[in-house]
């Protein structure tokens, strides 16, 4: 079992893999990502610990995730990566001629822990629900797993399949909101305000919980919470506050750096900030 | 010269529908879902056969596809129900994100689709699914002709590995393909050889041009029929070998010409071998209210204007030939 300090870690390794990614790519969305990071660390890491030499499309007897806010692909490519689902010396490929790490998830090129192409918003939470009745159709006790952008709540198909979790009550499911408050133009209350996100979603039928998404050990608390509320014929949603570029002083909590790649020169000063752990790739 | 009776009128949604309940008699993994229109896309027996493996998803399209998706996920192979249109344009992403780009193994079967639909007017009517579908790589595009080659579609698809779009309709229509046959994704059935102009029609009009050639023998002109049951992947060797003999085509469905049958047949046809071709098809105009052989008559879809088609299209080839 990894302490929180060491789960940390991975994350500072998969926070500089972030920052290498994008800059060297010249393109891509550090900010999510980096917001994110913990989350996920912790997520394969701690909670679902799938095998990762093991994988198939199925991932039967597995917990499975799927990202719905696709284009955190740099997050969610280094802790697949790091946690081995493939060496991370192909991170470097992101974003280039014939990679297996496009710019938004793909399947087409069989990357390892991808089960669902994503980018394009608000279709995540309905195919993680499809795959929750598949394990429950199949016997299959493992959990089903998404995480989807705050910004992406903007897009009604999550609206349709939030309704349908709770009306049939598909309880194998933990789905966690990214609440960072920022979407490409600007606060999310500025853009168009999700209101009061809490309530919504508990009017929907979902057991809610919150938590620190940038604090290693409230996120194995409420995984852990979380995982005692399956099977109780509610889905189970957390939201999971975070500061959008944490970890980088001049990206926190800016929605300037949603979209855009750092220069050399941000690059470094970024990079200075994040402890290489692991080994750069 | 019509070799084809017509066995009973039935509507083709009900070839699937029963197709859909054997097919969940013999596979543990065919699951369903529909969008609040069980008894329009005859999914009822399913729905009651199959309580744990029917999904009413109610007025959410983009969820049901969502939800279709991630069935395959664990080895489903769901079966999703609704109108052609809230088939195909309602959930364009959700399909091309979700279902192709994922290469996932969803059967989209839609039902309603083209001016047939009636009465209740162009929102319903989709006379553009088959382009939208046909131009999604991995996307098969199928389109039956009556109940038997419904039902026998819907069991072909469901041991096709990858997605697929099935498109069937509401109106009663002659059955005249045996209950039997073989259903081949991808090859096209010939139903009558001619040496004089090349028919190739899918749909409820493959019907409608086995009576034009009855009409067209009587004045001497000997029509190729093919029935293209599949619009996606098209059967390139059944188009260039009839065409190759006969000089001329003519395309015949229930869809806009952008998009169709016969937009396919043209691309390929101008690619291999340009040779003199009439369209019947809607030409850019949304459908209306009426019933549903008041409309083929209105939009051009009728036996009379597959014949008009053949004359014009024989006139050209003499003038070219």
């Amino acid at each position: 079992m990894l302490s929180t300090t060491d789960l940390s870690k991975i994350s500072s390794q998969v926070r500089r893999d972030i920052i290498r990614m994008v800059h060297g790519a010249s393109s891509g969305h550090p900010g999510g990502s980096l917001g994110a990071a913990d989350f996920l660390v912790a997520l394969y890491f701690a909670c679902m610990k799938p095998d990762p030499n093991k994988f198939s499309i199925d991932g039967t007897g597995e917990d499975i995730f799927f990202l719905s806010n696709g284009h955190i692909s740099p997050a969610w490519y280094s802790v697949l990566a790091r946690y081995g689902y493939f060496k991370p010396g192909e991170l470097a490929t992101f974003r280039k001629l014939d990679t297996r790490l496009q710019g938004h998830p793909s399947i087409l090129d069989e990357t390892p822990g991808v089960r669902m192409a994503s980018g394009s918003l608000g279709q995540g939470l309905s195919v993680a629900l499809g795959a929750a009745i598949s394990k429950k159709l199949n016997g299959d006790p493992k959990t089903v797993y998404c995480l989807m952008g705050d910004g992406e709540l903007q897009e009604g198909q999550n609206w349709e399949a939030l309704m349908y979790g709770a009306a049939k009550g598909v309880d194998n499911i933990i789905a966690t909101v990214d609440y960072n408050q920022k979407q490409i133009d600007g606060p999310v209350e500025k853009v168009l305000s999700l209101g009061n996100l809490r309530a919504k979603l508990e009017s929907f039928g979902w057991l809610v919980l919150e938590m620190n998404g940038n604090d290693m050990a409230e996120i194995l608390d409420q995984l852990a919470v979380a995982k005692q509320q399956l099977n109780q014929g509610i889905p189970v949603i957390i939201i999971m506050h975070t500061k959008m570029g944490f970890g980088v002083d001049f990206m926190l909590d800016n929605h300037e750096w949603h979209g855009v790649p750092p220069n050399d020169e941000q690059a470094e000063k970024a990079l200075e900030q994040l402890e290489e752990t692991m080994g750069d790739y | 010269m019509n070799n084809y009776t017509n066995l009973g009128s039935k509507d083709t949604r009900s070839g699937f529908g029963e197709a859909l309940l054997e097919l969940g008699k013999e596979n543990e993994n065919i699951v369903a879902l529909c969008a609040d229109l069980v008894g329009s896309l005859k999914m009822g027996d399913f729905a009651k056969a199959f309580p744990d493996r029917f999904f009413e998803v109610g007025i959410a399209e983009a969820n049901m596809i969502g939800l279709a998706a991630g069935m395959t996920i664990g080895g489903k192979i769901p079966f999703t129900g609704t109108f052609a249109n809230f088939s195909t344009a309602r959930v364009y992403d959700q399909i091309r994100q979700s279902v192709a780009y994922s290469k996932k193994n969803v059967k989209i079967c839609a039902s309603h689709a083209g001016v047939t639909l009636g009465e209740d007017g162009a929102t319903h009517q989709s006379l553009e699914d088959m382009g939208m579908m046909k131009m999604l790589p991995f996307m098969t595009v199928i389109n039956p002709c009556d109940f038997n080659q419904t039902k026998a579609a819907t069991k072909a698809i469901a041991v096709h590995e990858g997605p697929v779009y099935l498109r069937f309709g509401r109106p009663k229509v002659p059955n005249f393909t045996s209950p039997d046959q073989e259903f081949v994704i991808g090859k096209a059935v010939m139903l009558h050889e001619g040496s004089d102009v090349s028919i190739f029609a899918t749909g409820h009009l493959v019907w409608k041009a086995l009576e034009a050639i009855q009409i067209l023998a009587e004045e001497g002109i000997k029509a190729e029929l093919i029935n293209f049951h599949t619009i996606k992947p098209l059967d390139n060797e059944a188009v260039l070998a009839s065409v190759k003999k006969t000089g001329c085509v003519v395309s015949a469905e229930e869809h806009m010409r952008n998009g169709g049958l016969g937009d396919s047949i043209a691309q390929l046809l101008a690619l291999h071998h340009p040779a003199p071709m009439e369209m019947v098809a809607v030409d850019d105009k949304f459908g209306e209210s009426g019933t549903p052989e008041e409309l083929l008559s209105r939009y051009g879809l009728d036996t009379p204007d597959v014949v008009a088609a053949v004359r014009a299209v024989l006139a050209r080839k003499v003038h070219s030939g």
